[in-house]
């Protein structure tokens, strides 16, 4: 290169001279001697024209960013796994800081402040959850789910695990390809009244070789499965463990799943003062009560705090040799990158939260969505399938009655500039034309009217 | 040397802080039209599901929460801050701001996947753009941007190595790799339901063709490995490994998590494999945030397209659109479309190096790196993995045993002092196949003036191992915290404590400092 690159210090031709002189060698090519001819890229990466000056570059992306619409002309009702909750703005600046967006593996004395910080966190989740063990974060529910689930079989011996029938498509072939061949997934029927977990058929289905029953609170179609302590039972009784999936922005106002017999509880992160980015705000945790049995099992880092003999509070790996960087295939699964800046910024939403924050902002989610299925449910042609069953933020609505199909209904409101429910007509054709809208403190009485003035011109 | 010392802020535990009645941040006040209508939303529910207690989270006012965080960022150095080159295998490089700008933009920051796709345009296409240069920069055919990181992209290309012969009716259930490979290229593939079988390198540090030839057979489902692997040597004869393994009828896939040493220079297609990744957050600079998220961008050739989880990005017409419909696919590795701000941050540093800039890339971060060996082997008790192999690539996997032998000091001994001067430095991957070792990548990114400074620390130290051997036994010094000297609390299940809850109901003599 003719003139240095701004990312690249030791471009400057000088300093590169320097230092070839220092190793003695005439040119960068010598150093490359045991890259067999054979494999070498002959010529030169046919990729676009660089844009080296800063401007360049910030005028040729935002044209690109650009044709995404405007999320703020938009009114959002998509859930199902992601959510457009309201991100606090200290946890913006906290994950923005250099010192932790660009830190990665340093030791517990330069890179004290991370693992204090996720540390933290695992106790702030601790609190929420009211479990004794919170791993460091996993990428996902679903990886987080999957991870559970491999858990209770290794504790069991077994090798089956059984989950809702109606539960999100991608969390569940997520956890279908993580577990098979090793274990067997099998689904369990739901009452197409409630929607809840059929007991006869769980009855039925659980056996001798069921490592965990897994279900989901709320569940994937915003219902509060309020059938926890019946299916602990069932499960407990066989002998298997009982893993649940929550959304913990829930848990201010709902009983953490351990108090209705939760062995392994999971769930998703994002909730919690992560923005959405197209999905990629997710990150998981897996949490329980403090057995060695159960935590000797995890397959992440546990970050654990004592003190030094000058009595400094200090921070450190609990039970390292668990994990496949100590024991590569002989560790627990594999541990490695997830999503820990999640983490830590899931940590500062909780700090800011505080208890009566979360019961707050819980009980307002419920009445706002409780009045949007109520309003909703006064469309002509428009049913509520699940209703007689509580909900939390999410909820399914039918339109069948109106003869519409929801990638119409969709499409009409799209010109509102409203994003409609989450299309359910395809993963779940025995629901009919069915979409799940969801409903959070950010979406007011105002919003709610909107969205209902709108659906009922785009039904009638 | 530098006269350094971090920042020690001796902040509490966030418990500690806790005031009964302050706010951190208040959540809007129920309509009264909606109140009215809805009633008691709890009345629905059994008794049981109602939580009692709230939950006992410490209540903070907004500025001390802040401060907190703040002062704990302090206490963290990041490659901004550090001369990051210690922590070898991740290439540690810079992470441009500017891109932080593009992640942080509401278009790119507050979308939903489900969108409807004519709102997402500017992202299918960024998505799809970055997969073209991928695929220039590899040779391979198509990528996924679904996995969040390496060891899900090794996990998925098991997946598929497995969908691939369950496609075929072939019973393989044997995955080839090597020790000098990261552990997940061994890990992964396990959970996949995997055997593995690890090759170990001859006299020269490079994988050992005979025990290659030894190990495949009609079991052989594939081969994952590094290459340069984390001693920094380069297989020379990764041609003829992907050949026997293929000849026995396996796939090959490639860790490239770390290819800062070869853009432009050599790609997965010449080497002779099927697949491969690349860490977006390693050789792509976007930054790793402590851990992630991430992206470990998974390329394949033509193939197994089929196989790749979905959905993946295309070109239509007028537009992009999203496809879910690839006949054995392997499902999903993770929720959604992965970690969309890794690929953007990935795309706009592609974009401000061009071909030309890529190259620059990993010839510098290869003249960095021989620079530095060229150095550390003048240090008194420092040594080199497999010193009969000098070319090394991107990185260098060297050893103090000379050192711990003369004087006692250890490898970790030496990391900890290296924290008194703002330092870190990396041992190895684990087991310690080279004893006392440690890792050092330069990147592109340091000039010559820090990593002389980095080195010359290094010597500075070794000089004090054998003229004080208790000084370097007992740092830190000058870091955040001293010597954690009972890591046994953390291996002991009566004293481990993984939250602040486990550690007051088990170390009770604490308790009493907090409110």
């Amino acid at each position: 290169m003719e003139e240095a690159h701004p990312y690249i210090p030791n471009s400057a031709p000088d300093v590169k001279k320097e230092m070839l002189e220092a190793i003695g060698v005439k040119s960068i090519d010598d150093l490359y001697k045991q890259i067999p001819e054979e494999i070498r890229l002959k010529g030169r990466l046919n990729l676009p024209e660089s844009l080296t000056s800063e401007l360049e570059l910030r005028n040729h992306v935002l044209s690109i960013l650009n044709k995404n619409a405007d999320p703020g002309d938009y009114k959002s009702f998509l859930g199902g796994g992601c959510w457009n909750h309201y991100v606090p703005a200290i946890c913006d600046e906290i994950n923005h800081r250099s010192e932790f967006l660009t830190a990665y593996a340093g030791d517990p004395y330069e890179d004290n402040g991370r693992f204090q910080a996720l540390f933290e966190y695992e106790s702030l989740m601790g609190e929420l959850l009211d479990m004794d063990v919170v791993s460091v974060p996993t990428f996902s529910w679903g990886q987080s789910a999957a991870m559970s689930l491999r858990m209770a079989s290794r504790i069991t011996g077994r090798r089956e695990a059984i989950v809702p029938d109606v539960m999100s498509r991608e969390r569940f072939l997520l956890i279908k390809n993580y577990c098979e061949p090793s274990m067997k997934i099998r689904t369990v029927k739901h009452d197409r009244e409630t929607g809840m977990i059929d007991l006869e058929d769980l009855r039925n289905k659980i056996s001798g070789d069921t490592a965990a029953v897994y279900f989901e609170n709320p569940a994937y179609l915003g219902f509060i499965e309020t059938g926890g302590k019946e299916i602990s039972e069932i499960s407990h009784e066989k002998g298997g463990m009982v893993v649940v999936g929550v959304d913990p922005i829930s848990l201010g106002v709902l009983s953490p799943p351990g108090h209705y017999g939760a062995d392994i509880v999971c769930g998703e992160l994002q909730s919690l003062g992560i923005h959405q980015h197209f999905g990629g705000g997710l990150g998981g945790f897996i949490s329980s009560r403090d057995d060695e049995k159960i935590v000797m099992e995890y397959p992440l880092r546990l970050f654990g705090t004592t003190k030094n003999s000058r009595g400094e509070q200090v921070f450190g790996d609990v039970a390292y040799e668990r994990t496949s960087f100590a024991k590569r295939e002989g560790g627990k699964d594999f541990v490695g990158t997830m999503a820990a800046l999640w983490g830590i910024t899931a940590g500062v939403y909780l700090a800011l939260m505080g208890p009566k924050g979360m019961n707050e902002i819980g009980k307002l989610i419920m009445q706002r969505s409780r009045y949007a299925m109520k309003k909703m449910g006064e469309i002509p042609g428009v049913t509520l399938p699940f209703s007689r069953s509580p909900h939390f933020k999410e909820f399914v609505v039918n339109f069948d009655r109106t003869g519409k199909r929801v990638k119409e209904i969709n499409r009409r409101l799209l010109k509102d500039k409203i994003f409609g429910g989450l299309d359910l007509s395809e993963v779940f054709p025995e629901n009919g034309q069915s979409a799940l809208f969801s409903i959070n403190e950010t979406h007011t009485y105002q919003d709610i009217g909107f969205l209902v003035e709108r659906l009922r011109e785009a039904v009638s | 040397m530098r006269n350094f010392h971090e920042a020690r802020w001796d902040e509490p535990v966030i418990f500690k802080l806790s005031r009964k009645g302050e706010r951190g941040i208040l959540v809007p006040k129920i309509e009264a039209e909606i109140e009215r209508e809805v009633g008691d939303v709890f009345s629905g529910l059994p008794d049981f599901m109602v939580r009692k207690t709230l939950p006992a989270l410490p209540e903070i006012s907004q500025m001390r929460v802040l401060k907190h965080y703040l002062r704990l960022s302090q206490e963290n150095l990041g490659a901004d801050l550090n001369v990051d080159i210690g922590q070898g295998t991740c290439t540690m490089k810079y992470s441009p701001k500017v891109n932080e700008m593009f992640v942080s933009n509401p278009r790119a920051a507050d979308i939903h996947p489900y969108q409807d796709v004519s709102t997402i345009q500017g992202t299918l296409e960024i998505i799809y753009r970055l997969d073209l240069m991928l695929r220039e920069i590899s040779g391979m055919d198509r990528f996924s941007f679904q996995p969040g990181s390496g060891s899900q992209a090794i996990f998925a290309m098991a997946s598929i190595i497995r969908s691939y012969f369950m496609s075929k009716g072939e019973e393989r259930d044997e995955i080839i790799t090597t020790i000098f490979s990261h552990p997940s290229d061994a890990a992964a593939p396990a959970v996949k339901g995997f055997k593995i079988v690890t090759i170990y390198p001859d006299k020269n540090g490079i994988p050992d063709i005979e025990a290659l030839k030894a190990a495949v057979s009609s079991r052989t489902a594939g081969l994952i490995v590094a290459n340069p692997e984390d001693t920094g040597i380069f297989n020379p004869r990764i041609k003829e490994f992907t050949r026997i393994v293929h000849e026995a009828g396996g796939l090959c896939a490639y860790d490239q998590a770390n290819a800062n040493g070869l853009l432009g220079i050599a790609r997965a297609r010449e080497s002779g494999f099927d697949m491969c990744f690349f860490n977006l957050h390693k050789t792509f600079s976007t930054p790793h945030g402590s851990g992630g998220p991430a992206c470990g961008a998974l390329g394949v050739r033509e193939e197994l397209i089929r196989f790749l989880p979905v959905p993946i990005v295309e070109k239509g017409e007028n537009s992009y659109y999203l496809n879910y419909d690839l006949p054995d696919t392997i499902g999903k590795v993770r929720e959604f479309h992965g970690v969309f701000p890794a690929v953007l941050r990935a795309y706009s540093w592609i974009m401000a190096l061009g071909a030309e800039g890529l190259k620059e890339v990993a010839q510098v971060a290869v003249l960095n790196n021989n620079y530095i060996m060229n150095k550390v082997l003048k240090i008194r008790g420092a040594g080199i993995s497999f010193p009969e192999t000098r070319e090394r690539v991107e990185q260098v996997r060297y050893s103090w045993s000379k050192l711990t032998e003369e004087t006692g000091v250890t490898s970790e001994d030496i990391i900890r002092r290296m924290a008194d001067f703002g330092f870190h430095l990396w041992t190895s991957h684990h087991p310690y196949i080279i004893p006392q070792p440690f890792t050092i990548e330069p990147t592109e990114s340091y000039s010559k003036d820090e990593i002389d400074e980095y080195v010359d620390t290094l010597k500075h130290i070794a000089e004090e191992a054998y003229r004080d051997p208790e000084l370097v036994k007992n740092a830190p010094y000058n870091s955040v915290i001293h010597k954690i000297d009972r890591p046994e609390d953390f291996d002991d299940p009566k004293k481990w404590a993984i939250t602040w809850r486990a550690y007051l109901k088990k170390r009770g003599e604490d308790h009493k400092d907090t409110n």
